[in-house]
């Protein structure tokens, strides 16, 4: 195929060089295919069901909307970045402990979701939180731990202030 | 339903937590569609654009010119049977002189990218010659017909005669109920991961399925390998909802990594998700119901259509599930019922959660309504005058022996609080319409509306699902083994469950889900807490007697006193109280177990017979918002009371009551593949829309704990049951709401303002 280009992307503060890439393909591509990152999923193209949300400069994004090649100049921050040492975020942990995650596909993008949505907002009301969740579709739990979930970081993070 | 939090040991009862949970959350989790390999390919399929046409020709000249292309294969390249499928094998690996379906895949290929498989299934040259589609099912099975496969158009007939069919009664109520078809929509999409052995005389494959055994058993055949040569380990499954039953891609990922000796990729998008996997069956079910005065059910006339599409895949099943649902969870003496499933140009359909009982209830529910209307009675006590209990016969003939807790299902359900009425000042998310800020909020009506299901658990009809697991205790660590597709359902967080509880331990590994152990069946029907459940809790009480056998030699007592008690081991009738790690501290016990329920027979020509296993029930009232004048609604709330026979986890459970709520929500207002002339219309996320976390109502849920003496555990498979009166619930509320009769789902706008 024609069209390819050396280019590089930063991606949860790391430059990763991106080798001999087409100019077609999508963030999410490059970061699952070519950047070994498939935390990020893909389910629609479509930019429907957030399962492949990650943040750029601040902003949540579907990336497989997204030509990596205008990303180059963005801090990208996905999934793999949030619990680098190890150690799991709120959000994470209520996830698993509020019953948050069945099939796990849609996990990631919601996990990024809510940690976006709360970095703006530390104490959403019940419908900002639904307004905000309703681009990441989730199939199997009918949302009823997933808003658990949120609630009970909500909680936390405002006994802890 | 208040869950408990705090953390004890995870036995069977608590809401012990997903073990892939930290995985998940961190996106590390392998879905199928992460896996890689060195010097993998890509494959991507050719779909036929047509739903009928016979392949003149095909031209693969240009697609091998383009650079990157490693194979390319057609019906000629497949080495076994050309045809596969779970009943019957009606459906061809590629189409080889007809195609039946818009989306029938006729060729595939490999490629180094993704993009270079993109053109190069754009390069192949096919000719067809366009034939008339057969979309009408009544015209498929109708006298004129003619026959569009070798196999004819009438996938299965099935009658059941009970009783006297002459009877009636004062109150004669009838209804014809449309239910359209809808996707499983799992977000994982279909994918797979083929890596053919050195010297091609087998394949290693990682897929994402329900049951990997019968994935093998096809695949074997179209490939010409014995089955041993085949293995396969499941992938990460990103939901299935029984779109996975049927296999997909496993042979073309197979026949392409065979061909050019290299790992094959594949996954398909979400259009072709569309058309890669069978779809809920739309059928027509026609019912008339006879009572007495007083609203009691004398006699059901019935008759289903189910349009199975192209190839049979489990219609033949299907319809037997939904004819042998016809009188619901209520009694019926007599009754005529007639069922067809036929053959036509439209997508195949086949298994989705429910499974021909969520036709069935659509229409047994609507005509409760109408026989509670006629007799002058509430909804709740039509229902209750009717419900079945334990010790009834069924319109098979078949006695009712599972636990049945009907009226209790129904009571507790109307017991839950109803919501408040919708403020003045609700916010605009909160009405029919939503952020399209379409309503006039002075015009909006609430209504409410009940349902309640009866749902078999288990294979039906004389098959033997059994299921398979191991156990292996040692150091006090418990390694147990099983081939159960963990779908999202939680058996991985079920099994080590039962392992602590019986015997005693804390630790527990769970080994790799794959091929290299017997079957479990399938992830479906409900099953797997029963069946898996079952050999699993058979495995470790088997290695418990071991385990008692070996303390009692050692201390000269009788295993027959010993019990365990907490991680202990203790004697019953003395002093002994040892750890479960120091008594099995450098032994090893290792015992496999396999559990079979008991069985089932075949209906006879009258659909008589004793053909399931079991049954399980559930309640479900709906309130809705409707705006009349554009035909919009909101779910506000869903209250349901689940017969589960025994909570072996709190969490679990609510995860599958509120998901399959959603399920039925999306097949009540808002789910439907819509086909015109054979032709899928809306085969993306942006045209069939999937509720979302804002569709999403209150639900408030019951677990009825009746333990069933039948069950290994005194648990009911819970997965379906939740999915399946809740949208005839929605639909009544709909009804109550605007005071018009609908008897479609899902229910459109036009449906409710024109």
């Amino acid at each position: 195929m024609s069209g390819h280009q050396n280019y590089t992307l930063n991606v949860n503060g790391t430059e990763h060089p991106v080798k001999d890439a087409w100019i077609g393909e999508s963030l999410l591509y490059v970061l699952r295919e070519r950047l070994g990152l498939p935390g990020s999923k893909g389910a629609c193209e479509q930019g429907e069901c957030g399962s492949c949300t990650v943040v750029i400069d601040g902003s949540a994004v579907c990336s497989c909307l997204v030509m990596a090649a205008t990303a180059v100049d963005s801090q990208i921050a996905t999934i793999e970045g949030l619990a680098e040492d190890g150690t799991l975020t709120d959000v994470q942990e209520a996830f698993i402990t509020e019953g948050a995650v069945q099939c796990g596909f849609c996990t990631p993008g919601l996990v990024m979701a809510v940690h976006h949505l709360l970095e703006s907002n530390d104490n959403p009301d019940e419908m900002t939180v639904k307004e905000a969740l309703s681009g990441n579709i989730c199939r199997c739990t009918g949302y009823g731990r997933i808003f658990a979930a949120v609630d009970a970081v909500i909680a936390q993070r405002q006994a802890g202030k | 339903m208040v869950l408990t939090k705090t953390r004890q040991r995870d036995v069977l009862g608590h809401s012990a937590l997903r073990p892939d949970g930290t995985a998940k959350v961190k996106g590390d989790f392998a879905f199928s569609s992460d896996l890689w390999a060195e010097n993998m390919l890509w494959g991507a399929t050719l779909r036929s654009p047509h739903p009928h046409a016979r392949i003149v020709s095909i031209d693969l000249s240009k697609a091998w010119k383009v650079t990157g292309v490693e194979a390319i294969i057609t019906a000629s390249d497949v080495p076994g049977q050309l045809t596969y499928g779970l009943i019957s094998e009606d459906q061809p690996v590629f189409a080889f002189d007809v195609v039946r379906y818009m989306g029938e895949p006729i060729a595939a290929v490999a490629a180094d990218h993704p993009e270079t498989c993109r053109r190069a299934l754009a390069a192949i040259e096919i000719t067809y010659e366009i034939l008339p589609p057969l979309t009408d099912p009544e015209m498929s099975i109708g006298e004129q017909h003619i026959p569009i496969h070798p196999d004819g158009n009438l996938i299965r007939e099935q009658r059941i005669v009970r009783g006297d069919i002459t009877a009636t009664g004062p109150i004669v109520v009838e209804g014809t109920y449309i239910i359209g078809m809808q996707d499983q929509a799992f977000l994982g999409t279909e994918s797979a991961l083929a890596t053919p052995d050195h010297d091609g005389g087998g394949v290693e494959v990682y897929v994402a399925t329900q049951w990997l055994h019968e994935d093998r058993k096809q695949m074997a055949k179209c490939l010409n390998m014995p089955e041993e040569k085949v293995r396969l380990t499941l992938g990460g499954v990103g939901g299935a909802f029984g779109a996975r039953e049927d296999i997909s891609l496993q042979v073309h990922t197979s026949l392409l990594a065979l061909r050019t000796g290299r790992p094959v990729k594949m996954q398909y998008g979400r259009e072709e998700s569309f058309f890669g996997h069978v779809h809920r069956h739309p059928a027509k079910v026609w019912m008339k119901h006879h009572a007495t005065a007083e609203g009691e059910i004398v006699k059901i006339e019935a008759r289903f259509l189910f349009d199975g599409g192209a190839y049979s895949s489990t219609s033949a099943a299907v319809l037997l599930n939904g004819i042998t649902h016809t009188q619901g969870p209520y009694r019926c003496p007599n009754a005529i019922v007639e069922g067809f499933a036929s053959r036509t140009n439209n997508p195949p359909c086949g298994a989705m959660r429910g499974f021909g009982v969520v036709q069935a209830c659509f229409a047994h529910e609507g005509q409760m309504d109408k026989i509670a209307e006629a007799a002058g009675i509430s909804p709740v006590a039509v229902r209750l005058l009717n419900a079945i209990r334990t010790g009834d016969t069924l319109i098979t003939g078949q006695i009712l022996e599972s636990v049945a807790p009907v009226e209790r299902c129904i009571r507790e359900t109307d017991a839950l609080p109803l919501p408040p009425p919708l403020p003045t000042d609700a916010h605009e998310l909160l009405l029919p319409g939503g952020s399209g800020l379409t309503a006039d909020r002075r015009h909006i009506v609430r209504g409410i509306g009940y349902g309640v299901s009866i749902k078999n658990i288990m294979y039906s009809e004389g098959f033997d699902d059994y299921s398979t697991a191991r156990c292996i205790l040692k150091d006090g660590v418990a390694t147990i083994k099983f081939a159960t597709s963990e779908v999202g359902q939680g058996f991985v967080t079920l099994a080590p469950q039962i392992a602590r509880s019986v015997l005693g331990v804390d630790e527990v590994v769970t080994e790799t889900i794959d091929t290299q152990i017997g079957s479990a069946g399938s992830t479906s029907a409900s099953r797997q807490t029963w069946m898996s459940g079952g050999a699993m809790d058979g495995a470790c009480r088997m290695v418990r007697e071991r385990l008692f056998e070996h303390v009692a030699a050692i201390h000269k007592l009788d295993p027959l006193q010993l019990a365990i008690e907490n991680t202990d081991v203790v004697d019953t009738r003395g002093h002994l109280r040892i750890p479960v790690s120091e008594a099995s501290s450098g032994v090893r016990f290792e015992e496999t177990f396999e559990y079979h329920h008991r069985p089932t027979e075949d209906l006879d020509e009258n659909g008589q017979g004793n053909c399931h296993v079991a049954f399980a029930f559930v309640a479900h009232r709906a309130v809705v918002d409707v705006d009349p004048e554009l035909g919009l609604v909101k779910v506000v709330q869903i209250a349901t009371a689940q017969d589960v026979g025994r909570v072996l986890n709190p969490l679990s459970v609510l995860g599958q009551i509120e998901g399959g709520i959603a399920q039925g929500l999306g097949l009540a207002v808002m789910e439907e593949i819509i086909v015109q002339d054979g032709k899928v219309r809306n085969p993306s996320f942006t045209d069939y829309l999937l509720p979302t976390a804002l569709d999403a109502p209150t639900v408030i849920a019951s677990m009825i704990e009746e333990p069933d003496p039948q069950a290994p555990m005194g648990a009911k498979g819970v997965g379906e049951p939740p999915c399946i009166s809740v949208t005839p619930a929605i639909v009544a509320a709909i009804r109550n709401a605007v005071g018009k009769s609908i008897d479609r789902c899902p229910v459109r706008p036009q449906d409710i303002c024109l």
